[in-house]
């Protein structure tokens, strides 16, 4: 009868085998090597793919795995930034270095543009989160880019954590998480009509430290933001938020200079800075080791809105 | 390079993924998050939206199942819609997780799940012993060949940590066991609620002398789950760099299926048979001296020859089958329309898309009985059986039992596209 001590740890290999010793993989070898095959997978079977690309810590890990995939060949796609007019100038001239650097083609989805022409209406209380969708639409139809690549992670938020690696869209950019394709192996399914999308998250299974360990392995450089510094912020909702030119000091909000860096990047009046000392890849690896919060939890405004909003906007066409 | 750091002992981690089944009532919810807890993977963050929409729920206690349960209409009906992921560490290891859900598409989801699983962990109430869903657990298991098992005896806190109810669930487990094709199984008494044989060895069974669940999991042996044997090597692109910089590359890149590839090595590329040699393999951070599952690399062979995607590299004196007659077993995963004879579907096998014809359907298989039913005609969702399909062009196959890359493929309707089956292929010819 089999006891579960003597199971464990039990070698079971057929006679011949090679040594199975000489050929350990780490986990962020395998995670890269599943990234990059999801990668070519798309290259393969899209006509006209393209990468999210907002100069936070995932899109850039995504465009350095692009950069691997199909080397010693150029990214064989363009990038887009949705931009929402609230940069942090560090991500913008990071974003146009990088994106020359690699010889790529830049696609910008305008918000701001976006507002001028009509296509959308500034929210009551300002926040272009949910305005942002509209315009990501807008021009995934004037391109006719059949596959998105983003950078999401399966660790970031519950809705993501049941989000496939390829995620269909209907004509209106939306997800429906109860009528999802099964996805068994790496057989990925991409099929779709004219019109239909499938957006695409070769990141699905890297945790917020899996990205800082390969970010530190490969020595990839990141905007400044990501590594502490002095900056002017205020206390709000229990984050700090740094005042700019797009963010002023409500009544009674008290402006004070704080050793911060982002965990996030993402829209300047929305992403809130954490206090931190980490100015190294190697302190950051050990901060998120040790941290206790989510990183969406610790520096997204918009998340905060219900118990479902990530799930409520990519119904919507979000990310 | 000066700002690459030394691999830490985190890098050097290696990976496992496993699928957990069982129901709530099992307390599997409660395990994961327990795991979680206990690996400091839960954040406070997380931790308290969970208390918060327990209280509101008017449950009497943190419910854990919500921490995955994260769709609207999941909260809204207390159930669990779909496949969730998690992601935990400890020093030897990272693990995800495909949390496959008890009852609601059981089959669909547990397939889905264990299809890319290392390990597969199954639940029992020690008080309800084996029931049908844990035979029927360890069924797929068998069937998707997920190389390891593990029991776990849960709530043996209310059995008053008693041996012999362990006993009789190992003895009746392992016969049943005995039927599958299960390589390895261990068995461990737990509680979940109370965390004992989770993280440490409990005090209160000192008569179980296995390791607890966590160390089981560091240490389970996995790295020779894969086929290091047959070379097979499905072309997924081909790179050609249109560049006044690289000329004259040809490259083509894939994911090592299994095997050992190296340059020099002589190989055959199908369908067409053309023989070649390695002239080297490799990577974005340049040549490697062989290539093993499950690398991606680009693999560059001394002859020029014709070779697109859906051709498989594999050596002359070990191939697949090139095979457009394909037995397998299928498990439906579509609700709106079952599997018949006569209809048309496309397959997606490695990297190659066919267009099939189901020929036969054999029998259609009771999954908690294993009996099979010969005159069932047609597959509805979540069942399992044996068709013939005949393909348009050949498949590049193995037996599925052989090798999980080569062995599986998804069927795809052609009209919605909706992935509507898998398949495991038992035979190719």
């Amino acid at each position: 009868m089999m006891q579960p001590a003597e199971s464990r740890g039990e070698i079971r290999s057929a006679s011949g085998d090679p040594t199975p010793a000489a050929y350990r993989f780490s986990h962020l070898d395998a995670l890269e090597a599943e990234s990059i095959f999801v990668m070519r997978e798309v290259v393969a079977e899209f006509e006209r793919p393209v990468l999210l690309f907002s100069g936070g810590k995932d899109s850039i890990v995504m465009l350095r795995l692009a950069q691997k995939a199909f080397a010693p060949g150029r990214i064989p796609f363009p990038v887009m930034h949705v931009d929402t007019g609230h940069n942090f100038h560090e991500v913008i001239e990071y974003r146009d270095r990088r994106v020359a650097e690699l010889g790529l083609q830049l696609v910008i989805a305008s918000v701001p543009e976006a507002l001028a022409r009509g296509l959308v209406t500034e929210a009551a209380n300002g926040s272009r989160n949910r305005i942002q969708t509209p315009v990501l639409l807008d021009a995934v139809d004037k391109y006719r880019f059949d596959a998105l690549f983003g950078g999401a992670r399966r660790d970031e938020e519950k809705a993501r954590a049941k989000e496939r690696v390829f995620s269909f869209r209907d004509e209106f950019g939306q997800w429906d998480p109860k009528n999802q394709r099964p996805e068994l192996w790496s057989l990925y399914n991409g099929r779709h009509h004219p019109g239909e999308s499938i957006r695409v998250f070769p990141l699905s299974n890297w945790t917020e430290l899996d990205i800082w360990h390969y970010i530190g392995r490969e020595g990839i450089p990141l905007p400044s933001i990501y590594y502490a510094h002095d900056r002017e912020v205020v206390e709000r909702d229990g984050m700090l938020f740094a005042v700019n030119e797009f963010l002023a000091a409500r009544d009674g909000e008290r402006v004070f200079t704080e050793r911060v860096r982002y965990r996030t990047v993402g829209d300047a009046t929305l992403t809130a800075a954490v206090a931190s000392d980490a100015d190294t890849v190697e302190k950051v690896i050990a901060e998120v080791g040790a941290t206790r919060v989510t990183e969406r939890g610790a520096t997204r405004g918009d998340d905060k809105v219900s118990e479902a909003a990530m799930e409520d906007r990519k119904r919507e066409g979000y990310f | 390079m000066t700002a690459v750091a030394e691999p830490t002992s985190a890098q050097r981690a290696d990976l496992l993924r496993f699928a957990t089944a069982g129901s709530v009532d099992d307390g599997k919810s409660t395990l994961i998050g327990r795991l979680l807890y206990d690996t400091k993977s839960l954040f406070t963050d997380q931790w308290e939206a969970v208390e918060a929409a327990s209280a509101a729920r008017g449950d009497e206690y943190t419910n854990l199942a919500l921490l995955t349960d994260g769709l609207r209409a999941e909260r809204e009906q207390g159930i669990t819609i779909d496949v969730a992921y998690r992601y935990f560490n400890t020093p030897r290891r990272k693990y995800i997780i495909a949390d496959t859900p008890g009852h609601i598409q059981y089959t669909r989801n547990m397939v889905t799940g264990a299809s890319t699983a290392d390990l597969a962990l199954v639940l029992v109430d020690a008080r309800k012993g084996i029931v049908e869903q844990s035979r029927r657990h360890a069924f797929l298991c068998s069937l998707l060949r997920v190389p390891h098992l593990v029991l776990c005896v849960n709530k043996m806190d209310l059995v008053d940590w008693d041996q012999e109810v362990y006993d009789k669930i190992v003895d009746e487990f392992t016969s049943f066991a005995a039927k599958l094709d299960i390589t390895d199984l261990a068995i461990i008494p737990i509680s979940a609620l109370q965390g004992d044989n989770i993280v440490t060895r409990s005090p209160n069974m000192p008569w179980y002398e296995g390791p607890s669940l966590l160390h089981h999991l560091e240490h389970v042996h996995i790295a020779s789950d894969r086929n290091l044997v047959d070379v097979r090597f499905p072309v997924q692109y081909v790179i050609r760099p249109q560049s006044t910089v690289v000329t004259d590359y040809r490259g083509y890149a894939g994911q090592v299926a299994s095997g050992v590839i190296k340059p020099g090595d002589e190989v055959m590329v199908l369908p067409s048979g053309m023989t070649t040699k390695v002239a080297s393999v490799e990577t974005a951070d340049g040549p490697v001296s062989e290539a093993f599952p499950p690398m991606s690399v680009t693999v560059r062979l001394e002859d020029e020859l014709d070779i697109s995607r859906g051709d498989m590299i594999c050596r002359p004196n070990n191939t697949p089958a090139v095979a457009q007659d394909i037995e397998a077993l299928v498990c439906w995963m579509d609700e709106s329309k079952p599997l018949t004879v006569g209809a048309k579907y496309s397959i997606k096998h490695t990297t190659r898309t066919a267009r099939a014809i189901v020929r036969e359907l054999h029998y259609r298989l009771d999954v908690n009985t294993l009996h099979r039913d010969d005159e069932a005609p047609r597959l509805g969702l979540n069942d399992i059986g044996r068709v013939k399909l005949r393909t348009t062009i050949p498949l590049l196959a193995d037996e599925y039992r052989r090798n999980r890359t080569t062995g599986g493929f998804i069927i795809i309707d052609e009209s919605t596209n909706r992935t509507v089956g898998a398949g495991m292929i038992i035979e190719a010819s």
